[in-house]
């Protein structure tokens, strides 16, 4: 096997136009699964969550679960879809262990919304990404394949089935095909996703986690020669992250690039992404596309959403994510840029509650955008996990703002916080980091430092007041950093007599 | 219309998860193809306009609360499998990726 | 003793509520019989003695009152029963027991009436004649070496030979009507949706209805009335309320059929149906006119296609309802030596479990459902069956019911009709329309052929169930019940 040697990303994208299209599932938070009362709570017991409907038991019928509905109508006005008049679920026909019926209850060709799109902002330029179809189908069980090296399916002697999933509520949402967005691409996949994922958070049917599990995303790339038609796309799985969406991106275009440039050709196929080298390899492939052999499923009657009650609907949706964004950022008074950057960080919610907890804009942008966005990129962590909350931070910068903390023992504080021992005061107090404030201790330390650096002291006394620096670093030195820098510094200057 | 094929009727079995015998096959194929000549008659009846009937009954928008009923313990689920392990059902290997 | 078991449903629930019988000894009685014929008739594939006595004892405590408190029943084993064996006659749940009841099980029990057992059936309730089920045939009472009807052959066997006053039957396209017809037994298949589904092993949901079956037409309307209305857990389930189908068997019974139309379906007229059945059904026909119904000739031109429509749509819905017989969760695991992956295990365990005509059927129905053949198959036959329903709409302006023989012959001898698929769905040309339309129908013995059963089918509107047991009972009152010879 001749290896293809690839191109770089820069070099294949001024080469080659590309076209994506992204397919994501969402599973909705409802009390109950999709089609039976079943539960939805995650982490119990293998097989405590099923009943004779989501087990498949012979005889049992599906049951529609209203609320998910409701759910996805809401989900595709949000995203500016039409809403169907009439429509009917369908069965999905074929074989696997995780789906007990041995098909899925789905829609098919008369989905509940359509034609909607999603606004996007890259690097200051807008994007409209066309929403083709939003409709509502069923989770499958959960398969653990045991035997294998890797826990994947690839060498395992058997596996093990647990269908507490089975019959999740989950919400397919495909885009239009979206060609001409050239380099940019893999960025603009990953803001469609981060949108959509804000959008669905404020409408609250869904926490949508991509680490876990909630929210899913499938990527569709193709590459082809300016001027010619699209090419043969290939669709990537198993992306679990914001980024990973984008470096999925970022990968197939250079490895079609190659195969392209080699004179080969794009076989059409299911690719699965890998977290660790960043690229792709083939699933097994199939002779030829799976024919599912879709009818309406005749166990469930159709939907109808009344017109007056959508219209209801579309006039309670919560304010738009972007619309938000603006509305914030006037009231922050940061430029556009900035608040780009905070939306990149997931940190707008964090920082809106921070704020509602009482810290100013500014103190809760610095330790959001600041110490924990640092903490999470490392870790490679949503900002939400990085260990601290609204209330904690606002907590936080209220001992700043009090004189309690400087800032890098607030610094120091944060850290405790972050390593769970506790909230911000509780860690200031066991740690004692408390600022000292005691001015008969601090005026000790300043004549000690006066005393031991004389040069320096008659330096000041002639006038350079900036060698008070030096006076003011012994004396942070002496109290551990414990004092309030600028206080120290008006304590020396007072003490030689020239503030 | 086409009588069917043995291929095809072997195709379908595949399709279907039956792991069909040669003889089976042949009685079969040629069962099926008696069949499906008698039900091709449907397409005799001019229907281009006629929408298709998939309920007979005429209700739409039937839904259910979503308040949780109670589910199976985990033995009665797993009462009739063929095989489990600790709480799980256990199948022997499986070929073909999730899709 | 005996004579229990001769008595019909209603009157043995009256003798039972006055406490001139316990429906411990109206069970034992029935359970006696069950003893003394089933291994000729072989009518049942589970009984359960234990279970039956014991509800019968809670009815004679006084836990349960009912218009049917007390009465045994049997039920076609394509229901579930929550700790009874239920197979479906099929090999591929042999010794599997639900772990949960049907809806029309727990209202049958809600009504205090004991479970005597599960009954024989085709496989998958697919078939005219019980031959198709995986563990023997059922033998019909009037001559053992024919077949009861299918697929519910044993409910109306269990009937005819006095094994059981009542049974539950399914009918997808004649099931219960057919096997009633060659019993001379009454079978009724309810308005669709009439009935809940949750609980009936799938074949084709678009058609399947389970209804009552008795050895008179007001028996078979008392347990219609225990069993029929809507259920939350089928969502195909009408909301309608159960039309009062006992008042109108009632009043059937007093033989007054004045104003009535019955409307004789012309393009059924000359298909193949014996002379005996024939001039059977005719005679009956003149003896509802006598009672003041007035026969009218209508013209149903789409019915010619209801056969080929139900042999594509049937199919097709049971080839994705019966996808989920694989050996993971239930039932039949074959070949899972540790050797073969779990695709070859699934497709040996079906290839065992399943009989050869639910075979043929699956592969069938995967075929009509295939991308490139949907519309000229699966697709089709669902227009065609609107055409049909306009039919029977059209037909209803007319008259009020539609009536016919139920089938087009009588009890046929073993293995005559199982080498050709297609001579064996030509049974259920009658009874096949009104599964399409939905609508209710009802067989009725109206006479015999060379000594053995003739049904009649009535056909009513969609939600006019009263209307064709109203008809039932009066011909019933004219012609009488028929008593096959002793066993």
């Amino acid at each position: 096997m001749t290896t293809i040697a690839l191109p770089s990303y820069e070099d294949a994208t001024s080469r080659y136009e590309t076209v994506i299209g992204l397919e994501t599932h969402v599973e909705l938070g409802t009390q109950t699964k999709m089609f039976c009362g079943c539960k939805t709570d995650f982490g119990a017991e293998p097989n405590t969550q099923v009943c004779p409907v989501c087990l498949a038991l012979p005889g049992a019928l599906p049951a529609m679960n209203g609320a998910a509905i409701e759910a996805t109508i809401r989900i595709g006005l949000a995203l500016n879809c039409d809403i169907a008049e009439w429509c009917r679920m369908a069965r999905k026909n074929y074989f696997y262990p995780d789906m007990p019926k041995n098909f899925q209850t789905s829609q098919y060709d008369e989905p509940l919304c359509v034609d909607g799109h999603v606004d996007v902002v890259v690097d200051g330029k807008e994007y409209r990404i066309g929403i083709e179809r939003v409709h509502i189908e069923e989770d499958t069980g959960k398969t653990l394949h045991v035997g294998g090296a890797t826990g994947r399916i690839h060498g395992a002697t058997e596996s093990l089935v647990d269908y507490n999933r089975a019959g999740i509520p989950l919400v397919e949402i495909v885009t239009k095909p979206v060609p001409g967005l050239g380099e940019l691409a893999p960025e603009v996949a990953k803001a469609y996703v981060a949108e959509l994922r804000d959008i669905i958070r404020s409408l609250g049917v869904s926490d949508v986690r991509m680490e876990q599990g909630s929210l899913r995303c499938d990527v569709n790339t193709s590459l082809n020669k300016p001027g010619e038609e699209w090419g043969t796309r290939t669709e990537t799985k198993n992306v679990n992250s914001l980024r990973s969406v984008e470096r999925a991106v970022r990968s197939e275009v250079i490895r079609q690039a190659g195969v392209l440039d080699g004179g080969g050709k794009i076989t059409q196929e299911t690719r699965h992404f890998h977290e660790d080298r960043g690229d792709t390899s083939p699933g097994r492939s199939k002779e030829t596309a799976t024919d599912y052999r879709y009818f309406p499923e005749p166990d469930l009657v159709p939907i109808a959403p009344d017109p007056a009650w959508v219209a209801q609907l579309k006039s309670e949706l919560p304010e738009k994510p972007s619309t938000k964004r603006a509305r914030l950022r006037e009231e922050w008074g940061i430029s556009e840029l900035d608040m780009q950057s905070v939306a990149n960080a997931g940190a707008v919610e964090l920082i809106e509650e921070t704020i509602a907890a009482g810290a100013s804009p500014a103190g809760a942008r610095k330790w959001w955008m600041g110490e924990l966005a640092r903490r999470a990129n490392e870790l490679g962590i949503e900002l939400s996990a990085a260990g601290a909350t609204p209330a904690q931070v606002a907590a936080l910068q209220k001992l700043v703002d009090e004189g309690k903390l400087n800032d890098k023992l607030a610094r120091t504080v944060l850290e405790g916080v972050v390593a769970g021992e506790g909230d911000p005061a509780e860690v200031m107090a066991a740690r004692g980091l408390e600022v000292v404030n005691d001015t008969g201790a601090l005026t000790a330390a300043v004549d000690e430092a006066i005393a031991a650096n004389p040069d320096i002291a008659d330096k000041i006394r002639d006038g350079k007041v900036a060698a008070a620096g030096a006076l003011v670093g012994a004396v942070m030195k002496t109290t551990r950093g414990q004092a309030d820098a600028k206080t120290v510094r008006e304590l020396i200057l007072a003490r030689l007599g020239v503030s | 219309m086409a009588a069917i094929s043995r291929e095809e009727v072997a195709h379908l079995a595949r399709l279907s998860r039956l792991a069909v015998t040669e003889e089976e096959l042949d009685r079969f194929a040629g069962q099926l193809d008696v069949i499906l000549q008698s039900v091709a008659r449907v397409g005799e009846v001019a229907a281009e306009d006629i929408p298709p009937t998939s309920h007979s009954v005429p209700l739409t928008n039937v839904y259910r609360e979503d308040v949780p009923a109670p589910s199976l313990a985990q033995d009665a689920a797993l009462s009739g499998a063929p095989d489990a392990y600790e709480g799980r059902f256990r199948v022997p290997r499986i070929l073909d990726e999730e899709d | 003793m005996s004579d229990l078991t001769r008595l019909s449903a209603a009157d043995l629930a009256s003798r039972i509520a006055s406490r001139e019988v316990s429906a411990v000894e109206v069970a034992t009685a029935h359970l006696d019989r069950i003893d003394a014929v089933d291994e000729r008739v072989h009518a049942f594939l589970h009984v359960d003695r234990e279970g039956a006595l014991a509800a019968a004892a809670a009815v004679d405590r006084g836990e349960i009152t009912g218009p049917l408190a007390g009465v045994p029943i049997a039920v076609k084993d394509v229901v579930t029963t929550k700790g009874l064996p239920t197979t479906a006659a099929s090999k591929i749940l042999e010794g599997w027991t639900p772990p949960y009841d049907a809806t029309i099980v727990e209202r049958l029990k809600a009504a205090g009436m004991p479970i005597l057992g599960k009954t024989n059936m085709d496989e998958f309730a697919m078939g005219s004649s019980t031959e198709y089920s995986a563990y023997g045939p059922t033998n019909n009472p009037w001559d053992l070496g024919r077949i009861p009807g299918g697929s519910g052959g044993g409910s109306a066997a269990a009937l005819a030979a006095y094994e059981a006053p009542l049974a539950i039957g399914t009918d997808t396209g004649g099931s219960i009507r057919q096997p009633g017809a060659v019993t001379g037994t009454v079978g009724a298949k309810p308005t669709y949706g009439g009935t809940s589904r949750y609980g009936l092993i799938a074949f084709s949901s678009s058609l399947d209805t389970p209804g009552p079956c008795g050895r008179t037409v007001e028996d078979t309307a008392l347990l219609h009335a225990v069993i029929a209305g809507h259920d939350p857990r089928d969502s195909t389930s009408i909301p309608q309320p159960v039309p009062d189908v006992v008042a109108a068997a009632r009043r059937g019974a007093t033989g007054d059929l004045t104003g009535v139309k019955l409307g004789l379906v012309k393009e059924f007229a000359g298909d193949g149906s014996e002379p005996g059945v024939l001039a059977a059904f005719r005679e009956s026909l003149e003896a509802l006119v006598k009672l003041g119904a007035e026969v009218v000739e209508v013209s149903c031109p789409h019915f010619q296609y209801a056969l080929p429509a139900y042999y594509l749509i049937a199919p097709s819905e049971c080839s994705s309802n019966l996808a989920r017989f694989d050996g993971v969760r239930y039932g039949l695991r074959s070949g899972d030596d540790g050797s073969r992956s779990l695709e070859e295990v699934m497709s040996l365990t079906r290839d065992e479990g399943f009989g050869p005509e639910v075979k043929r059927r699956i592969i069938l129905g995967t075929y009509a459902l295939s991308s490139g053949y949907y519309d000229a198959y699966y697709g089709q036959a669902q227009k065609v069956r609107t055409l049909i329903t306009r039919d029977f709409q059209a037909a209803f302006e007319q008259v009020d019911v539609l009536v016919s023989p139920t089938t087009p012959f009588v009890a046929f001898p073993f293995g005559s009709r199982t080498s050709d698929p297609y001579q064996m769905y030509l049974a259920d040309l009658f009874t096949i329309p009104t599964n399409l339309y939905g609508g209710p129908a009802i067989s009725v013995p109206c006479g015999l052929s060379e000594g053995l059963p003739v049904g009649f089918q009535i056909m009513a509107p969609t939600l006019a169930d009263d209307r064709m047991y109203r008809v039932a009972a009066a011909l019933e009152s004219a012609v009488g019940t028929f008593t096959p010879p002793a066993l």
